[in-house]
């Protein structure tokens, strides 16, 4: 166990030194880059539980999938090298002040759920979240599916309007 | 002591968890180079020049077989440049996220019972997981270069890695259904413990039921690896190397090994996926001498399904951007799909 406590400690103090760097850099390629590491983290921890199927879809969709579109989108629209534009921190206050409040339901819910429950340590195969996913979860489950496939046909109509108009 | 004996004792997890994973790794760092060496006389330099009417290279070595060798000191001696306006510490690590990527598909390929490095539940899952990474170093280079080419390139390779990863991932859940498991060691056996219509001579190669899903597969490998007539991303014509253009010395080898190392990587997957890896249909699978037949078995494979690799990439004209993205998006997506629902209807029926 000492060993997954010190690799949980290596992890945490990596992520949160990168959670600081994304909100403190003045380079948003580099804000960008650094929420590739916190997410890696994150992956990471994943592992560390036992949840490989969560694990690796962490890496697979928010690295492999979001991080890259927004690399896409600061590649199409900051493009202009001559110019060494900073992002500002203008709206620093309310930022800190919904990160605060964040925290504290996170926290809140966190300890009001687990208490003292400690998670077993072994792993959690891809048949066990699947067979729990369509069953107990089915509800949740397809109600998530109608909702992404509705974002899916908004995303069309508006790019479609635009084409038109 | 008998062969089987040395053997066991050989794999048996005698030595201590950290050097077992160090041993691992340095293979693993080993096969790499050695795989885009291969590959690149092999396929780049011999097959493409006999296609071609000419010899290729000739001199260094019996035939030109340190050619490459030859090429890789010639990188390592050049200078190290950065070009004025780029983000050093971003253009620095680029290539590096890009041969990590390839570095960590290989993990979980089985070359034998035993002869793997993790054996993982996810296995296949994983490495199309992993193999997604690339994307965020090619886009690090693209930006970091601070040239409009680069930048273009990257911006290229994104947009095509982005729509060809799809068709890559539904290929695969065919096999997936069949087989009934991630475990990319299970899909082996499953496949050489497998019988058609009750006769279990050659086994059950996932080729012959997935043909679809095969040809799905290698075309989106063609795509991911930005082989012609996929390489938009660094066509030369076009746009002068893409996101390459700026790279000198190691740092170029260090794409290049990733380029050819992955393609490599991926062949082995489809050699696991579709021809049946590792494994013989009769023998015991369990046995000590696949550790050692198993890699070889897997080579004759891997340079089979890359000759097809290398062949489409010397006889096909590079695609328009419109055509790359038509192709996966109305084509091959799609057509997986189609495979998928009719893999699944003959899961439940037979």
């Amino acid at each position: 166990m000492i060993a997954e406590h010190v690799a949980f400690g290596i992890i945490a103090a990596v992520m949160v030194a990168s959670a600081l760097r994304v909100v403190t850099t003045r380079d948003i390629m580099h804000a960008a880059l650094y929420l590739v590491i916190v997410l890696a983290g994150v992956a990471s921890l994943f592992l560390l539980v036992g949840a490989e199927f969560t694990g690796i879809t962490q890496i697979l969709i928010y690295i492999g999938a979001v991080i890259v579109l927004f690399l896409f989108g600061i590649m199409l629209t900051r493009s202009d090298f001559d110019q060494d534009e900073e992002t500002d921190h203008k709206r620093k206050f309310p930022a800190i002040l919904t990160a605060l409040l964040l925290l504290a339901v996170m926290v809140g819910a966190l300890v009001d759920r687990f208490e003292d429950v400690r998670l077993d340590a072994n792993p959690q195969t891809t048949a066990q979240v699947s067979d729990e996913l369509f069953s107990q979860y089915i509800v949740p489950f397809e109600a998530v599916s109608v909702l992404l496939l509705a974002a899916l046909i908004g995303a069309i109509v508006i790019a479609r309007r635009e084409e038109g108009g | 002591m008998t062969g089987a004996a040395v053997m066991t004792s050989l794999l048996a997890a005698e030595v201590p968890y950290w050097a077992s994973t160090i041993i691992k790794l340095g293979v693993v760092a080993l096969v790499i180079p050695t795989a885009a060496l291969m590959l690149g006389y092999v396929f780049l330099m011999k097959m493409m020049s006999f296609m071609q009417s000419r010899l290729g290279p000739m001199e260094a070595g019996p035939y030109g077989t340190l050619q490459l060798l030859a090429d890789g000191l010639k990188f390592l001696q050049k200078e190290d440049i950065f070009p004025a306006k780029a983000d050093r510490t971003v253009f620095a690590l680029a290539p590096l996220v890009v041969l990590v990527s390839t570095f960590l598909i290989y993990v979980v390929i089985p070359t034998g019972p035993d002869a793997v490095v993790a054996q993982l539940d996810v296995g296949i899952f994983y490495a199309l997981a992993v193999s997604s990474l690339s994307v965020v170093g090619i886009l690090m280079a693209g930006w970091a270069s601070a040239n409009k080419y680069a930048l273009m390139g990257g911006l290229r390779a994104a947009g095509q890695l982005i729509a060809y990863e799809l068709p890559l991932v539904l290929a695969v859940m065919g096999v997936v259904i069949q087989a009934g498991t991630l475990d990319l060691q299970k899909i082996v056996t499953a496949q050489a413990e497998g019988e058609i219509f009750g006769w279990g001579g050659i086994g059950n190669p996932f080729i012959l039921t997935q043909f679809v899903g095969f040809f799905i597969f290698l075309v989106a490998v063609q795509a991911e690896t930005t082989q012609p007539p996929f390489d938009m991303p660094v066509a030369e014509s076009e746009i002068v190397g893409g996101y390459q253009v700026e790279y000198t010395g190691f740092r170029f080898l260090f794409f290049f090994m990733g380029e050819f190392g992955t393609a490599f990587a991926f062949a082995a997957l489809a050699a696991v996926l579709f021809l049946g890896g590792w494994a013989l249909p009769w023998g015991d699978l369990e046995h000590w001498a696949f550790n050692i037949a198993g890699p070889v078995i897997m080579l004759v494979k891997v340079m089979a399904v890359s000759a097809l690799i290398f062949w489409f990439r010397f006889t096909y004209p590079r695609l328009r951007e419109d055509q790359l993205q038509r192709l996966a998006w109305k084509f091959l997506i799609p057509l997986s799909l189609v495979n998928i629902v009719v893999t699944g209807i003959f899961k439940v029926v037979l």
